[in-house]
């Protein structure tokens, strides 16, 4: 008996590595898929924050998240400021921009169809993108910043078990994501001015009639969402870099907002992690072509399927 | 002011209302006619990218102005009918065959449009289920899945190295360049306009409208939703298949770049600026769209160097006059030229409280 | 004999029954209503028999036929058109557009022949057209005909609603709650109306209404609903004098 299970163990011992190889493989390109997955998950944040509360998609999130990581490059890199106290400050400087973005353009445009106000971000976007290209200082090359966290692996496991790492970037985007959510949440649920958010989202005129300044809400809520577009915008530039077609990556951000539902906070986190590790397994198992279009097959196919989203409300107009 | 007398209920259903409309349009006709003998080649080849965006425009314009269906893709569906328009005409071996078969135009055409509207209903089945964001979101993941495909499938497409375009000829003249070329577009156009505005005065034409307005009610007056969504997706994407197979032959070059996402926000800007729901609207895009880069260009000569030297300027310009336009006139050129032309009839007692916007707080569409 | 028959209707909506157990029929020319409390699921039963939802359990005959399970646009065709209780009109449509698509159940003509505006087009068009200037004839629309429903007053919209409702030719018309938002003169005008449908149109109606008055007018038998079930049925004034009814409405 005892013979036997030896020489199965002696048989099975290269291809045992074989299979832990393989399995440190995955489970290493899924850390690099959550990491990227969070950045998408941040951008989606703030498409859902926007259209829970007003029913817009903004086109120009990612735009404003390269908005972000250029104020953040001009603070830390240009002036010379630290890091902390660059980065804040480019995510106050967004809320501000977000704000005022809101009352300006947004603003008058209340009430009409929401495919002419989608049509408005879009053109924002169109702007932002030039505007940054022709500002002194920024242009239309590529930048980095220098940050406080390497880019070294720091090992999660033993050695003698395997090869499984993380970066301290990929680490640092991890941890930002999850504590932007957890404020989000707790603003949203414990604070006066998160209810009085939730109600407008909910009934514009019952809002009003309750006394809530709905225009002053909804441009708060626009400032937070280009708040956490920058956050994003920073904590994304040690991976890419920063250049003003960035935004770009806000393209991505949509099937993970549409995975989660489009209206759902904790949705969004779960789609941008979900379309994070999908793009990275799929860049790596499939033949090129298909890291590209995974995240958009992905969503093609859960909409068939489930065409309010993973963890999105099934609604019906009551007549 | 003109006033009508209606005698017949054959007068709500002709396309000329009354004969104002002959002497007008007449007059255009005339004028289109002879402006490619007049102008010279490089205006030609611009009027003739115009009725080829305008085609695209109207087919846009059937599902989103009329249907109220948002697509993010329809580069994806113009792209389709330029590669098969390509590929058609350069010759393709069929299984039975042995020898190559080039399709006339008269048959790649239409194929690629048919092409065209096959891929818009495949997308149009999983939209019928889907509302607002999410079915833009469809629209957009198809067509970046179709831009794809389109720089994989080399062995048809040839990838980023590009796909030539074979000329037309009949006989000794060149069909798909100069006046040729102007003449077939704009028959084209007509055509296209035609077949929508027919459409639009009989009953799927209404059903799409009323879907577009109240989806419930329309279902209980009979109208099959999934029927007029795939429907409208189908027309929709066959014509704008059809303005690419024309497209194909005016660049002469085909590539992915051509057929991105950019092209769709495009095509959506065309229909918007030009004012949503109508026809002209897709045309008075049109123009819209190609004018601008021309008057850009024009305008640069009188900037400052630094500001005339930056390659942002043209995206910039393009992105506030589509924020000012949504902001000050959301119905589009062809509202403002609605206004315009009340202005005159009613000389000089136009009030300027006609078209005074209601104020309007948000309304849900999540639940249409 | 009857025209229309609800056995054991009944919906759930997440453990919450809507509807429960409701049996009923409606017999050809008279004018059934439903009345009850708020929420008592008389839209509901509306939305049941135009198949907007599923039932649970039961199942309905129409014309001696079950339509159960038909696809919520054949319904129209089969002969039961609907108005709204919150208006579903085409706004951005004319009066003339929003009851030609009324006829839309009736519809011949093949996408094709549209498309190229066949001789047969048009001749249907105008028998399309013809029949509603009936309609309009018969509800004096004939000042709204060309306006935008945007542009008209919420009364003269029941009034078009109404209009296209009865423009698909039905054989049972579901009013829900007719004379809601109407003043006293328009809800006058809606009880006439209902009558001429009742009488010279034969056109059997279902109505929901919580105004008595009008109840009381129009109607034949009336039905009364609370928390999904039959609490009462029989004729107005017998339902006005049930001792459930009324501790229904007044409680105690």
């Amino acid at each position: 008996m005892s013979e036997i299970q030896c020489g199965k163990k002696n048989k099975q011992e290269p291809s045992d590595n074989y299979w832990e190889a393989v399995l440190f493989e995955f489970l290493q390109l899924v850390i690099g898929g959550v990491s990227i997955g969070c950045i998408y998950a941040l951008v989606a944040l703030g498409f859902v924050l926007i259209y829970k509360a007003t029913e817009v998609v903004n086109f120009a999130q990612g735009d404003l998240m390269m908005l972000g990581a250029f104020l953040a490059f001009t603070f830390i890199t240009i002036l010379g400021w630290n890091y902390w106290l660059g980065a804040l400050a480019a995510i106050v400087c967004m809320f501000v921009i977000g704000n005022l973005m809101d009352r300006a353009i947004l603003r008058p445009v209340l009430g009409q169809p929401q495919f002419s106000i989608i049509m408005i971000t879009i053109g924002v976007g169109y702007i932002a993108r030039s505007a940054a290209g022709m500002m002194p200082g920024w242009g239309n090359e590529t930048y980095a910043i220098s940050t406080p966290f390497s880019s070294q692996g720091m090992r999660l496991i033993p050695e003698s078990m395997g090869q499984l790492v993380v970066s301290q970037t990929d680490l640092s985007v991890i941890v930002a994501t999850l504590l932007f959510c957890a404020g989000l949440f707790a603003f949203f649920k414990y604070t006066r001015l998160g209810v009085a958010m939730q109600a407008s989202s909910q009934n514009q005129l019952a809002s009003y009639y309750m006394g809530i300044p709905v225009k002053a809400v909804f441009s708060m809520i626009w400032g937070i969402s280009a708040a956490v577009a920058a956050a994003a915008g920073i904590l994304l530039a040690p991976t890419t870099l920063i250049d003003t077609n960035m935004g770009f990556i806000g393209l991505k951000a949509f099937p993970a907002a549409v995975l989660g539902g489009f209206g759902s906070i904790p949705g969004a986190v779960v789609g941008g992690v979900i379309i994070g590790i999908i793009e990275t397994l799929a860049g790596f198992y499939l033949p090129p072509g298909f890291k590209n279009v995974a995240a958009y097959l992905v969503l093609l196919l859960v909409l068939v399927v489930r065409p309010q989203g993973l963890f999105g409300e099934k609604t019906g107009k009551r007549v | 002011m003109r006033f009508l007398f209606k005698t017949d209920y054959d007068q709500d259903i002709r396309l000329a209302k009354h004969s104002g409309y002959y002497w007008s349009y007449g007059a255009l006709l005339v004028l289109i006619t002879a402006v490619p003998f007049v102008l010279d080649s490089y205006y030609v080849g611009q009027l003739t990218q115009l009725y080829i965006m305008a085609i695209a425009g109207v087919g846009l314009m059937l599902l989103s102005g009329y249907t109220g269906l948002v697509s993010l893709g329809h580069a994806a569906f113009f792209g389709i009918g330029a590669y098969t328009e390509a590929v058609l005409t350069a010759g393709v071996t069929l299984p039975f065959m042995s020898e190559p078969v080039v399709f006339p135009f008269v048959l790649s055409f239409p194929l690629a449009a048919i092409f065209a509207a096959i891929a818009g209903v495949i997308i149009g089945v999983p939209a019928l289920r889907l509302m607002g964001i999410y079915l833009a979101m469809a629209t957009f993941a198809f067509a970046i899945v179709v831009e794809e495909i389109f720089s994989r499938w080399e062995s048809v497409t040839n990838g980023y190295t590009g796909l030539l375009v074979e000329s037309l000829y009949i006989g000794d003249m060149e069909l798909t360049d100069g006046r040729p070329f102007y003449f077939l577009s704009l028959g084209m156009l007509i055509m296209v306009i035609l077949f929508s505005l027919n459409l639009l005065r009989s009953p799927t034409g209404r059903a799409m409208m009323a879907v577009r307005d109240s989806e419930i009610s329309a279902q209980s007056m009979g109208v099959n939703l999934a029927k007029v969504k795939t429907t409208a997706f189908g027309i929709s994407a066959g014509i704008t298949g059809l303005a690419g197979a024309l497209f194909a032959h005016k660049l002469g070059f085909l590539s992915p770049e051509s057929f991105t996402v950019l092209q769709s926000l495009e095509l959506l800007v065309l229909v918007i600026v030009g004012g949503l729901g109508s026809l002209h609207g897709a045309i008075f895009g049109a123009m819209f769209v190609l004018a601008l880069p021309q008057a850009l260009a024009i305008m640069k000569d009188y900037l400052p160097l630094y500001i005339a030297e930056q390659p942002g300027l043209e995206p910039l310009i393009f992105g506030m006059i589509l924020v000012f336009f949504i902001i000050f006139e959301p119905l589009g050129i062809y509202g403002r030229w609605l206004k315009v032309k009340l202005y005159f009839q009613m000389f000089p007692l136009y009030k300027k409280a006609t078209f005074k916007r209601q104020k309007s707080y948000m309304k849900s569409e999540r639940l249409r | 004999m009857t025209l229309f028959a609800a056995e054991n209707l009944a919906i759930n909506f997440g453990g919450v029954k809507a509807v429960d157990g409701v049996t009923f029929d409606i017999q050809e020319g008279e004018c059934f209503t439903i009345i009850g409390p708020n929420g008592a699921g008389k839209t509901t039963i509306f939305n049941l028999i135009s198949r907007i939802y599923d039932s649970t359990e039961g199942r309905m005959m129409f014309c001696g036929e079950d339509i159960t399970t038909v696809p919520p646009h054949e319904i129209a065709g089969r002969g039961i058109a609907r108005t709204f209780q919150n208006i579903e009109l085409f706004e951005h449509a004319s009066v003339l557009q929003n009851l030609l698509v009324g006829r839309h159940c009736h519809k011949t003509t093949s996408l094709w022949s549209e498309a190229l505006f066949l001789p047969s087009v048009r001749k249907a068009e105008l028998a399309h057209r013809e029949k509603v200037e009936e309609v309009i004839d018969f509800l004096d629309l004939q000042h709204y005909r060309d306006s935008m429903i945007m542009n008209l007053p919420y009364g003269v919209r029941k009034v078009v609603e109404l209009g296209r409702a009865l423009c698909t030719e039905p054989k049972l018309i579901l009013l829900d709650e007719p004379s809601s938002g109407l003043n006293v003169e328009e809800t006058q005008d809606m009880s006439f109306w209902i009558e001429d449908i009742k009488k010279d149109l034969g056109i059997t109606v279902l109505m929901v209404e919580h105004d008595m008055g009008l109840v009381s007018e129009v109607s034949d038998r009336v039905l009364v609903l609370n928390y999904g079930r039959m609490l009462s049925y029989g004729t107005p004034q017998e339902v006005q004098n049930d001792p459930e009814v009324i501790k229904a409405y007044l409680g105690g």
